[in-house]
């Protein structure tokens, strides 16, 4: 499998995927 | 109310002030610079940029780094470890945000900064050495860039009414 960071697009979606997971987990916690 | 003023007003000032440096030469870095040297490697005219921009851009990108860190730090005062240690739930965003920023400025200066000196020529390597250099200062920087996604977003929907409209 290709490394996502090698792409400018890998890496920015890569770091949009990263925010949603973060975002649902501190949510979850702030609950 | 100096005081805060001081660590409040002016410190998130000056904590933005050297963010937008920091993670700015970071996307200059990435969007611009690294695209632009594969070019001139090709009719071998990138000698300028290596030689006279990349220098000066990594110093104003790994000072400020530190800057940001640090002002980061004074704005959080005594909430710090409340922040880091996540001792408090209306601290979780900002101390996902800070751990963010942090493993971000060990990455500019353990992973990209030694590397780059390697592959700028300021400290001795041989060419392996550049080529593996090359590669770990790569990957270290498009980490940043991913990481600086989620980080500005804790950043700006940290604190009061951001808090609350983002989180509930």
């Amino acid at each position: 499998m290709k490394n996502p960071l090698d792409s400018l697009w890998g890496t920015v979606i890569s770091g949009l995927i990263l925010t949603l997971i973060l975002y649902n987990i501190v949510r979850f916690a702030m609950q | 109310m100096m005081m805060d003023f001081l660590q409040l007003g002016l410190g998130r000032w000056l904590h933005v002030i050297s963010g937008v440096m920091w993670i700015g030469l970071l996307y200059y870095f990435n969007f611009v610079q690294v695209p632009a040297l594969a070019e001139a490697g090709k009719d071998g005219t990138g000698a300028g940029i290596t030689k006279h921009v990349a220098p000066r851009a990594l110093f104003w990108f790994r000072w400020a780094a530190v800057a940001t860190w640090v002002f980061g730090a004074m704005i959080l005062g005594i909430n710090f470890f409340d922040a880091f240690l996540f001792l408090k739930p209306a601290y979780y965003p900002i101390g996902v945000g800070a751990w963010l920023g942090t493993i971000m400025i060990f990455n500019v200066w353990v992973l990209i900064w030694p590397n780059q000196q390697k592959i700028l020529g300021m400290v001795q390597a041989t060419d392996e050495e550049k080529t593996k250099a090359r590669r770990v200062a790569f990957l270290a920087s498009r980490t940043n860039v991913m990481l600086s996604i989620p980080m500005l977003f804790f950043m700006s929907a940290s604190g009061g009414v951001f808090r609350t409209a983002v989180f509930g």
